[in-house]
């Protein structure tokens, strides 16, 4: 039994790790040859490697949201690995360009090898001087390239990428995961994010008439809301995170922040029934 | 008319077991059972239970049902949310329905929630997971309101806000950044609709509308379809045939009406000695 | 009597391999797309919700493009691959433009995107293609596609997760299959009120089709774009 609805009634499978709980338990039942593997970056069970890996130390959800006259995101400082909450100062939203804020969920490593690319990149244009900037939906079309020359080469960075931006006076906010699939929305939310904070940005964008309504300060409300909803409910979250706000002004990634929580309702709870 | 065969009794029936196995280890790809996505919820609030559910039922990607019923009866003073595989949560429900019937019955009194509870996760233990049915069992009896969630495996939860199915994670958020203790109940059902439809809206396998059920120690209040917020648009064009569309083919006419001539053969008086 | 209970092995399963995992570099992002050519039209439309498997990415993302004045392709699958192969037909069109001075025909696109599909026969793009548009003497044209290659012109196709929903309606509809009435070509605004409920209805029964609808109307005049709603849930 696992706590995902679409897997209930169905045979548990041994070669899907539902818990995330590599590599940390990788060992655990298995062939002696496979803890002995370098490093046993192969498969969940140490199978023998092949191309493709498999994320280690991860990131989860990012969030963004337009507001009216720009963007917000917001990603937790939480890297883990398996179930191990192991690194807890990750900065996880990065700035690309003077209006441009990457966001990563996903692999770590990986991130940091594109944010790497972004920058050289970032570098070469600068040392151009041709009078020509990359602006956000240029980088966005560039990183979508890149995503999807990856998964081409069977061989995929295993991210969701989140990129928000301005530019020519109009907010951009687009998502692009491991097989290159790219969109764009006035909200999104990644992993665990899309399933628990996305309901939640939806109804805010609805109930107030689009992003056009909303301002700055409900902006950074709603997306402290959405940090905690997941911080309750998603077991890879953190309460600490930061928020990245580009605006007209330019880019400003906060301090860590955190929100507070309410437990005093466990304090009623007895017991799981009889 | 009667069989040599024994019959069997009641519960599963296991004879073609062997037979399918058999076909399946040959390759024989076997019927999968109907797997409703679903969104379900459930609140305790000041004066009792809330009980919510959406009503698309689902076939793979196909919508089954529009508007199919997913909250069900239990006992008179109890309701109960399934999720999951649509048959399990059905004959589950009615199962155990019956036995709380005759549980109340046979002692005089109103049947606890705990023990429909305990009825449930004992029977979906014995099967281990094997009957694919998530539920949400909400009812309020002499120790007050009470609320759990019953996974397919047969373990509980008790809990003063629960979500379940595949919408599970939308309503939750609703509840998490929504939900207060000891609400008022027009209140908790805005808060229920709104978990419902949050699932609807976000979840693929969730749609249409939303039924609502509502449980205190006074009376139940069974809200079918308390909000309707897809109805379908008008058809821009009407697709009536007129007659003569379909070729007809060939054509015999019968007569149906037999004409009988009856004569009376005597008019004798009845023999009544 | 023959009987036996769940625990009881009975027949022996064969041994199992542990299922090595490969990466899967298609995912199926759902969405509905359909065309139908008139005497001197052609209508192409989609819907613009794009998801994966119970969750929406997001409700507006286009499936159609218009490539020139008399074309428009629209494309359903896997939603990575399609935008790919659009641009690669747009940086094509143009470089046929620079070198012969003029507009890609109907038919030269169609012809060029069944060699596209097909030059990656044995990695394909995870597309259905519908190509819409008119022809060199003006008439509606569609052209349809199987994700390598293999294309044809029709009167009218849907394609994508509610294809099998629609196309037996506009078989019939546009078609006239199995009427006996006598067939005829339909005009723009039937066509139109056609397309629209074939769209109100597959939203009511598939559920990765809803969210927005968008039309392309292409005449003599150009490439006209309505767009209007579909149910959310």
């Amino acid at each position: 039994m696992d706590h995902f609805p679409t897997n209930w009634g169905n045979p548990r499978s041994e070669d899907v790790d539902n818990y995330n709980t590599y590599p940390v338990a990788s060992h655990i039942g298995k062939a002696p040859h496979s803890v002995t593997q370098i490093a046993g970056f192969g498969h969940a069970a140490g199978h023998p490697s092949t191309h493709t890996q498999q994320p280690v130390v991860t990131g989860t959800s990012v969030l963004g949201l337009k507001f009216k006259g720009g963007v917000i995101m917001a990603a937790d400082n939480l890297a883990s690995y398996g179930s191990l909450a192991r690194f807890r100062d990750v900065e996880r939203l990065h700035k690309v360009a003077d209006f441009t804020v990457l966001g990563a969920s996903g692999d770590m490593s990986d991130y940091q090898y594109v944010k790497h690319l972004l920058d050289t990149q970032m570098i070469r244009e600068y040392n151009a001087d041709d009078g020509n900037t990359l602006e956000t939906p240029n980088i966005y079309e560039y990183l979508w390239r890149v995503m999807y020359n990856r998964r081409s080469k069977m061989n995929p960075l295993w991210n969701t990428f989140v990129l928000g931006g301005i530019s020519q006076g109009k907010s951009f906010l687009g998502a692009i995961d491991l097989k290159g699939t790219p969109y764009q929305a006035p909200s999104i939310a990644t992993g665990f994010g899309s399933h628990l904070a996305q309901p939640i940005l939806r109804k805010e964008l609805e109930t107030r008439g689009g992003e056009e309504n909303i301002t700055e300060e409900d902006a950074v409300k709603i997306l402290k809301d959405c940090m905690k909803v997941l911080f309750y409910r998603d077991a890879r979250s953190m309460n600490k995170f930061q928020l990245a706000k580009i605006t007209e002004q330019g880019v400003t990634i906060s301090e860590p922040l955190s929100v507070e929580t309410e437990w005093a309702f466990a304090e009623k709870i007895r017991g799981y029934g009889a | 008319m009667t069989s040599r065969l024994p019959q069997a009794k009641g519960g599963f029936n296991f004879d073609n077991h062997v037979r399918n196995s058999a076909m399946d280890g040959k390759g024989l790809v076997l019927p999968k059972a109907t797997k409703t996505g679903t969104t379900i919820v459930g609140l305790i609030y000041k004066d009792g239970i809330v009980l919510g559910a959406d009503t698309r039922a689902t076939a793979g990607p196909i919508v089954a049902d529009k508007n199919c019923e997913k909250i069900h009866y239990l006992a008179p003073n109890m309701y109960c949310c399934g999720a999951g595989t649509a048959a399990d949560t059905e004959m589950t429900t009615a199962l155990i329905s019956s036995q709380l019937e005759l549980h109340r019955l046979s002692t005089g009194r109103q049947a606890r929630v705990v023990t429909a509870m305990t009825l449930l996760k004992q029977m979906l233990f014995k099967y281990q997971g094997q009957i694919g049915a998530a539920l949400i069992l909400g009812g309020v009896d002499v120790n007050g309101p009470h609320l759990y969630t019953i996974y397919p495996h047969g373990s509980t939860d008790k809990l003063p806000y629960v979500t379940m199915g595949s919408g599970s994670l939308a309503a939750m958020s609703v509840f998490e950044s929504r939900f207060v203790a000891d609400m008022e109940r027009e209140e908790a059902i805005t808060l229920v609709k709104d978990a419902i439809e949050a699932g609807i809206f976000n979840d693929l396998g969730s749609g249409s509308n939303v039924d609502v059920v509502v449980i205190t120690s006074e009376n139940v209040e069974v809200l079918r379809n308390y909000a309707r917020p897809n109805e379908r648009g008008v058809k821009e064009a009407s697709y009536k045939y007129r007659p003569g569309t379909t070729r007809v083919l060939k054509s015999s006419i019968r007569d149906l009406v037999t004409k009988e001539t009856i004569q009376p053969t005597s008019l004798e008086a009845m023999d009544t000695s | 009597m023959f009987s036996t209970y769940p625990g009881q092995v009975i027949v022996d399963h064969p041994v199992k391999v542990p299922i090595e995992h490969r990466f899967d570099p298609y995912v199926d992002n759902g969405g509905t797309l359909l065309s139908i050519a008139g005497k001197d039209f052609c209508v192409v439309a989609a819907d613009t919700r794009q998801s994966e498997g119970y969750s929406i990415n997001s409700r507006y993302v286009p499936k159609s493009v218009k490539l020139s004045e008399k074309t428009v392709i629209s494309m359903g699958g896997c939603y990575a691959d399609c935008l790919t192969l659009t641009k690669r037909i747009q940086q094509n069109m143009e470089w046929y433009r620079h070198a012969h001075g003029k507009t890609m025909s109907t038919a030269a696109v169609a012809q060029m995107l069944s060699i596209m599909l097909y030059q990656k026969r044995f990695f394909p793009f995870y597309s259905w293609c519908i190509l819409g548009g008119l022809d060199e003497e003006g008439k509606g044209a569609v052209y349809t596609y199987d994700p390598v290659g293999s294309y044809e012109r029709e009167v009218c196709r849907c394609a994508g997760s509610a294809s099998s929903l629609i196309q037996p309606f506009l078989d019939n509809q546009i078609g006239f299959k199995n009427q006996e009435s006598e067939r005829q070509t339909l005009a723009l605004d039937e066509v139109l009120r056609i397309t629209k409920d074939s769209f109100t209805s597959a939203t009511e029964r598939d559920i990765y089709t809803g969210d927005y609808l968008e039309i392309f109307v292409i005449t003599s005049d150009g490439v006209q774009l309505t767009k209007m709603d579909l149910k959310k849930d």
